[in-house]
């Protein structure tokens, strides 16, 4: 009887963090691979046939397709310089430089990977939109309410994910530091 | 009391063992995977573009709303698979995908370097049995050696400001993947009454 109650523990056990673990790793990814520049990560290697086990079963799981390294680099970013979550209530200012590429894009999705509605159907810029400043800089004020210049509207959402997305670059499995890729900063200006 | 202990030793160990499994398993067992979502949407074997994406259906999670997108869903049972793509004016990709979504290969317009990209996707043992003149030819042919005998194969045109997206998307319509079935035979005249099951025909190049 007690070897039967301490089996089914042992295996209750077994189950709860074993699963439990898979859950989280494959909703929250790993730090295995990462490329971590600023506020910005990246998966270089996702975009490659040696993928690792963890990235896969985290595409797995979203459904998304990966940027192949031939393509381009997704960089991501849930928070900004000081680690302070991206609020959609909050005025946010991307600025700086990126990374040599070909193209770039910056996209706003919602946790889930959805893109968040507004009336100006504006859900993110390209490199050729963008109004730069005379030294070839930029800066983009995402915000809920309408702002001058670069506006991307958060449509007043809680949190929200960037992505930027370099094509034809070559940042990629070899890329290490800031100096290689010097990514936009990414700072809350100010909360209502 | 130690044989408590015991039994939670146990059960965490048997946890990283059920842990590694399950995260090696979920690549084949997902059932909202990228490839299980596209399977509805797309015919086999050929393009299907996809709707933009927008706030309130996407087909993927994390889709790029500057992009004009087409899918070739492939199998490869039937004999290679030939692609062409033309270049669009801003940016035109073409990445490749096994059934389990591992991205193998990936190509830009100017990494092809032609107006037209142009690719016969093939599985090893098809790319094996090539015969050796073709092998030759071969340099200006770029082969491709797919991992698996299905999967995917996604077309992208970029539309640098939103009023170019009419020009993405006309240029993904132009591109066409199609099987071969078997390898084109120099100097053989096309049958005047081919068999039911005509191939379509192929632009040649």
């Amino acid at each position: 009887m007690r070897l039967i109650f301490i089996t089914l523990l042992a295996l209750m056990l077994a189950a709860g963090i074993g699963l439990g673990s898979t859950y989280v790793t494959a909703t929250r990814g790993t730090d295995l691979g990462t490329l971590k520049i600023g506020a910005w990560t990246a998966r270089p290697k996702s975009g490659t046939a040696d993928v690792d086990p963890y990235s896969r079963a985290t595409i797995a799981r979203s459904g998304e397709l990966p940027v192949g390294t031939g393509d381009g680099i997704a960089f991501s970013a849930t928070a900004d310089d000081k680690r302070k979550p991206l609020d959609g209530r909050c005025d946010v200012v991307v600025s700086g430089v990126t990374p040599p590429a070909r193209f770039w894009t910056l996209t706003l999705f919602d946790q889930k990977g959805h893109l968040v509605a507004n009336s100006l159907q504006r859900y993110g810029f390209t490199s050729q939109e963008i109004i730069r400043g005379s030294d070839g800089t930029f800066e983009i004020r995402i915000a809920s309410r309408s702002r001058a210049g670069n506006w991307l509207p958060t449509g007043g959402i809680e949190r929200y994910a960037l992505m930027l997305r370099l094509y034809d670059t070559p940042v990629g499995v070899a890329t290490r530091t800031q100096r290689d890729a010097p990514m936009p900063s990414i700072s809350t200006v100010g909360c209502p | 009391m130690i044989r408590l202990v015991f039994t939670i030793i146990a059960g965490v160990l048997l946890g990283g063992v059920v842990h590694l499994v399950s995260v090696l398993a979920l690549p084949r067992i997902a059932s909202q995977d990228a490839y299980s979502r596209l399977t509805p949407m797309t015919k086999l074997n050929a393009v299907t573009q996809l709707a933009l994406a927008d706030p309130n259906n996407s087909p993927m999670p994390f889709m790029d709303p500057a992009f004009a997108v087409a899918i070739c869903r492939y199998d490869l049972s039937g004999g290679p698979i030939k692609l062409t793509v033309p270049v669009s004016q801003a940016y035109t990709s073409v990445s490749f995908y096994t059934r389990n979504e591992v991205a193998y290969y990936a190509i830009n317009d100017r990494s092809a370097g032609k107006k037209v990209i142009e690719l016969d996707l093939m599985t090893e043992a098809q790319h094996n049995e090539l015969p050796e003149d073709e092998e030759v030819t071969a340099a200006d042919r770029l082969i491709i050696d797919s991992p698996t005998t299905t999967g995917l194969i996604l077309l992208k045109a970029l539309a640098p400001e939103p009023g170019l997206m009419p020009q993405a998307q006309a240029s993904l319509a132009a591109s066409r993947c199609t099987v071969q079935t078997e390898p084109p035979a120099p100097a053989k005249q096309p049958e005047p009454a081919p068999p039911p099951p005509a191939p379509t025909p192929r632009g040649k190049r």
